[in-house]
């Protein structure tokens, strides 16, 4: 809502306040004032002059040559370009020495010959932006009533010398969508009086149900619905300080019937709209829903397909527009319009904000249908427009309204206690002063005992029940002069879960490994949606995507983290490590919510460890990012329940992939990328992990218990096997712990060959097994009994032979 | 005799000073001190003293011994010493070079203003409450005072999936889960961090998915001076000691009073300047006392029990602590960006 400083103290005194701090109070007691526009873009030396003559320059087509009385000595000469100067208009000069915007000064100039003293201004040459100048000086000069006064100053009368505050409105506060309701919020801060304006009516002696009958069949949409009727009427300009306040407001100008419904509907916040009576076709209104199909062609000149979910004023046949939205053609105020039928309705906002939405017009009428107007200004609104439309267009108002009222206004009383106050906000207010913010609210209300009983002002429509009193009370009270205190109940100590614990060691083991952390989006493409996914369900998309690529939830973090290594790689960053935590989305049954599972992902390439003097450099494989796992698991405690089992994976390098399995069941896998995707992505070998984390974290581990360290000495044998090339290491590891027994304690390998030194087809692998019992110092001839052992069960169980 | 064994005295001491390496020195032992040396030839011929000079003799030569013994001794350490600082000295490395890296990753800076977040309130009593992003139009919506055909639950602000299912808009429905969970009994204190998706086109300043953190606190006489009080030891702690905060009014449907909260300006201390464009003021939360409707709703008792409430975006807060020009930045992964948030 933009608001002029000088209009709003029609209604409110601000003496002693300037706008700027108008703008400060008003945002310290709850609406902000976004911007305070000075009009006067730097204008100086701007007066009106009377265009004595005007001829045709010599040696210029487009140029006339003018004799301009700017009231002060001779009349000065001045070339103008303007298609529409013509002598008799009163004009805006800016004499020479005069600055309009952007700091231009006018000299005295010669233009093809002539001499020219000063410029003949448009309106957009003062400042006004294009879209608020009315139609008929677009695109040439503006031209002032005749009455103006020669040599005035033109800024004055085209009211730039005023200030506009521009008040950002929450969703409540739609009761200051009107000067008047600016004024009751002013008022109130101000703890000043409003004034309203005065209506005087003076009717003919005509009926107006002899010139038109209301019947309203949606009464649910359109509770109220009443109007006048205005003959006689002269359509032409609305007087300049009217245009001038829309201008401020930022409404264009149109002529006087438009402008005054336009200038009313920033007043009391009540839209109206204004038929030509004679273009109706009948003598009749009549609300109702559109039928389905039924077409209207609206001002704009659009037609439009309506639907049974719109309100239309009809005629009694035809739509005559679409209420509360815009208005129909056919019915259009014209030139030659001599009887106006005033419409001032109260139409529901849902159904107002369901046309507007569907047929995308959104309109300062619309606007306040759609936020909620103050039925209790409906009528008078509809008197001020005929008497102003008697006044300013010639006008003689038909006696009587048209009304259906089928309203059920009920009041609203809000009983609060000064204690219920004081004990919300934590305050000691006073019961004075909770009664002097009332009383500058313009409340009725009656106060016994510290209870007050308020009736609610219908234009406060945001007021219903004790806690609105309570902020009404603390906004103006003051929150600078709100205590600050803590909440005084017991205190209970504040800690994380066990998973949210565990979920940050996660991370910060991930990031000391090496991995940074990433954040992707959880809307993807269809196609990327059930990539990589550890389980798959019916793609979850979104009823309206803004685009393709975000038209799904995603199944997988995978695909998203190959983007943060294709984009790091196109800048240049070879080596890429990074992880993310995060949902993946699994669908339920279409009217449940689907399953939220949270996890772990990661993606690592290029070069992992570089210390080029002294000649150490490592390409990330496998075994880098198995490792970093292992060390997970291990933290986690669950370094003896995880297997790793080859697999097969969409998207996986077929021999360097593995599921990686949790007590037997598959919580995750590692792997490379296939070359053919690494290709697609513009990636080199890239290795990624996916595991599901909420499992993970879920997985009961024992407490940690203390077990003794060992006093006695271990012994380790080493073996070499060599074996069939496709055994599995992890199996023959398998094998030697339970050949091992109790004593055997820890195997591990430490040497794999596969060459010339070997048979075609086969490889060795080094194990070291260390022995040792806790209790007692182990003899030789026990640990080789066990050894012995265990080597023949391995070279049973896999054909291997000791290497010697 | 005495003479003899003075001069060998003398003799040795020399050779012993001129020995360079423990070689050389070991040679002098052996000559002077050996079993063949000339001290044990001297003493020999010792027989041929008379029996009072054979004391004094035998003292003398004992003490040229131990001389020359306690000199061998010095000079042995001295060389031993001499010859470590050598190998020592050969050892040196140039401790210029560079050092083996230790790789290190770090945190995303959303969650490091979220932790920082979670742990100033955890250490004011709060637990951290976690809920779907995948939620009902009732908890994002209705719970919270937003029945539907409300103006400010636009269709076209949010991501529905079906006319009852969205994507939420902010992480209130946690608060309306957990309210409901207690059943009507309080206290509740808690903090919700989370991702929460609008229907914004991604720009400089806006972001289709993006995170936010709420806190709630219901029980029995619970004060909107409570909510300044709170939100104030917050900022201290997050933005320095001498932070003050303001409370605007405001409005949001699921609170009533409704406030916005400004924090003064950390970068020039409330003076102005362009992080806080000449204001000396940061908007930082949106706050207020809990709806009845929503206390209601959730099984409270709105006449027996009040609350507050206030939410934050870490995005806003770690571009404004960072200086981050761009809210892209923060879903884009460049390592360039991330890593520059590695400092403990
Ligand atoms: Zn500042």
């Amino acid at each position: 809502m933009l608001v002029s400083y000088k209009w709003l103290q029609e209604y409110v005194d601000l003496t002693g306040i300037t706008a700027k701090e108008l703008a400060e109070k008003i945002t310290k007691s709850g609406i902000e004032v976004e911007t305070v526009e000075v009009l006067n873009k730097g204008v100086k030396g701007v007066v009106v002059g009377h265009v004595l003559e005007r001829e045709q320059h010599p040696n210029a087509d487009k140029l006339s040559k003018c004799l301009v009385d700017i009231g002060e000595g001779e009349p000065v000469q001045i070339i103008c370009g303007a298609p529409n100067v013509a002598k008799g208009q009163k004009v805006a000069v800016a004499k020479v020495g005069a600055v309009l915007p952007g700091n231009f000064k006018i000299k005295k100039a010669k233009l093809r010959g002539e001499e020219s003293h000063g410029m003949i201004c448009s309106l957009q040459e003062l400042g006004i932006e294009s879209k608020l100048v009315a139609k008929e000086y677009a695109d040439g000069i503006f031209v002032f009533p005749s009455d103006a006064p020669v040599g005035a100053d033109a800024l004055e009368l085209l009211n730039l010398d005023d200030e506009v505050l521009e008040l950002g409105l929450t969703p409540n506060r739609a009761d200051c969508l009107s000067m008047i309701g600016v004024a009751y919020e002013v008022a109130a801060i101000l703890g000043r009086e409003v004034k309203l304006p005065t209506v005087e009516l003076h009717e003919t002696s005509e009926n107006v149900a002899d010139y038109i009958s209301v019947k309203v069949e949606a009464t649910e949409d359109n509770p109220l619905y009443t109007a006048r009727v205005v003959k006689n009427v002269k359509i032409g300009p609305s007087p300049l300080w009217m245009q001038t306040r829309l201008m401020a407001a930022g409404i264009r100008p149109h002529n006087n019937v438009v402008d005054i419904t336009n200038y009313i509907l920033l007043e009391y916040g009540q839209p109206l709209h204004a038929f030509d009576y004679d273009r109706l076709g009948s003598k009749e209104i009549l609300v109702r829903r559109a039928k389905a199909g039924e077409k209207i062609v609206t001002l704009d000149d659009v037609e439009r397909t309506l639907t049974e979910d719109h309100l239309v004023i009809t005629n009694g046949t035809e739509p005559v527009a679409l209420a509360g939205v815009m208005g129909g053609a056919n019915s259009e105020v014209q030139n030659d319009t001599t009887t106006v039928l005033i419409e001032s309705a109260y139409f529901t906002s849902a159904t107002i904000r369901k046309a507007s939405k569907d047929h995308g017009l959104r309109s300062e009428a619309s606007t306040r249908f759609e936020k909620g107007i103050d039925p209790a200004r409906t009528k008078e609104a509809l008197d001020r427009a005929a008497a102003l439309m008697a006044e300013y267009a010639g006008g003689e108002i038909v006696s009587g309204v048209t009304e259906v009222n089928t309203l059920k206004q009920e009041e609203i009383v809000v009983t609060i206690t000064l204690d219920r106050i004081n004990g919300v906000l934590g305050t000691a207010i006073t019961k004075e002063e909770v009664a002097t913010i009332l009383t500058n609210l313009k409340f009725a209300f009656t106060e016994d005992n510290g209870t007050f009983t308020i009736t609610v002002p219908s234009r406060r429509r945001d007021i219903s029940i004790p806690e609105d009193i309570i902020e009404e009370v603390a906004r103006l009270y003051g929150y600078d002069n709100l205590p600050t205190t803590l909440p005084v109940a017991e205190s209970q100590p504040g800690k994380l879960t066990p998973y949210q614990a565990k979920r940050r060691k996660v991370r910060r083991y991930l990031e000391d490994a090496g991995l940074f952390q990433a954040i992707t989006y959880s809307l993807t493409s269809e196609e990327k949606a059930t990539k990589f996914a550890l389980e798959t369900a019916e793609p979850i998309r979104l009823a309206m995507p803004m685009s393709e690529e975000r038209s799904v939830l995603r199944q997988s973090l995978i695909p998203h983290l190959l983007e943060v290594v294709s984009y790091n790689r196109a800048r240049q960053i070879e080596n890429v490590a990074v992880y993310e935590t995060g949902a993946v989305y699994l669908a339920k049954e279409a009217h449940e919510l689907p399953e939220e599972k949270e996890r772990l992902a990661g993606a690592v390439t290029g070069v992992w460890h570089a210390h080029l003097w002294q000649g150490e450099k490592k390409a990330v494989d496998f075994y880098v990012v198995k490792g970093i796992l292992d060390g997970l698991f291990n933290l986690l405690g669950l370094e003896n329940r995880i297997e790793y089992k080859q697999a097969k994976r969409d998207g996986m390098h077929p021999g360097r992939t593995a599921d990686i399995l949790l007590d037997g069941n598959v919580i995750g896998f590692v792997g490379q990328l296939h070359p053919s995707v690494q290709k697609e992505n513009d990636l080199k070998e890239t290795y990624v992990f996916e595991l599901a984390l909420t499992d993970l974290l879920h997985a009961e581990v024992e407490e940690i218990r203390y077990s003794t360290i060992p006093r006695f000495p271990s012994m380790t044998r080493d073996i070499a096997l060599v074996v069939d090339k496709d055994v599995i290491a992890g199996d023959i590891q398998k094998a030697i712990v339970e050949a091992g027994g109790e004593l055997l304690k820890e195997v591990t390998i430490f040497d794999v060959y596969q060459g010339d030194r070997l048979p075609e087809g086969k490889k060795s692998i080094a194990f070291s097994l260390r022995y040792f019992d806790p209790e007692r110092t182990l003899t030789d001839e026990e640990v080789t009994k066990v050894h012995e052992q265990v080597i023949k069960e391995v070279e049973e169980k896999f054909a291997a032979t000791l290497r010697s | 005799m005495k003479e003899r064994l003075q001069q060998l005295q003398q003799e040795a001491l020399e050779k012993i000073a001129q020995a360079s390496d423990l070689k050389a020195l070991n040679d002098v032992r052996v000559a002077y001190l050996g079993k063949k040396g000339p001290i044990t030839e001297v003493l020999r011929g010792m027989g041929a003293l008379s029996p009072e000079e054979r004391p004094i003799m035998g003292a003398l030569a004992n003490e040229v011994r131990a001389a020359i013994q306690s000199a061998l001794e010095e000079k042995q350490a001295k060389l031993e010493q001499e010859e470590i600082e050598k190998k020592l000295a050969s050892e040196a490395i140039d401790v210029t070079l560079p050092g083996r890296p230790v790789r290190l990753g770090n945190h995303h800076p959303l969650t490091r203003v979220i932790e920082e977040i979670e742990d100033l309130f955890i250490g004011m009593g709060y637990t951290i409450a976690e809920g779907p992003e995948v939620e009902k139009d009732y908890y994002n919506f209705e719970a919270l005072n937003l029945p539907k055909g409300h103006p400010a639950r636009d269709m076209q602000d949010s991501f529905y999936i079906t006319e009852e299912i969205l994507l939420r808009t902010h992480t209130s429905p946690v608060q309306a889960r957990t309210m409901e969970k207690h059943q009507g009994r309080g206290p509740v204190k808690i903090i919700c961090p989370g991702k929460v998706y609008r229907r914004d086109n991604d720009d400089a300043t806006h972001s289709h998915q993006f995170t936010q953190i709420e806190g709630l606190v219901v029980d029995e006489n619970i004060r909107m001076s409570d909510l300044k009080g709170t939100l104030q030891a917050f900022a201290k702690k997050m933005f320095g000691e001498d932070r003050e905060i303001r409370f605007r009014p405001s409005f949001f449907p699921f609170t009533e009073p409704s406030v916005e909260v400004d924090v003064s300006c950390f970068n020039c201390g409330g003076h102005g300047c362009n992080v806080c464009k000449g204001t000396g003021w940061i908007e930082i939360l949106g706050a207020g006392m809990v709806h009845p409707n929503v206390l209601e709703m959730a099984g409270f008792d709105s006449k027996k029990y009040t609350g507050f409430a206030f939410g934050m975006g870490p995005e806003r807060i770690a571009m404004l602590k960072y200086g981050i020009d761009d809210i892209r930045h923060f879903y884009q992964n460049d390592l360039r960006f991330l890593q520059q948030f590695n400092r403990a």
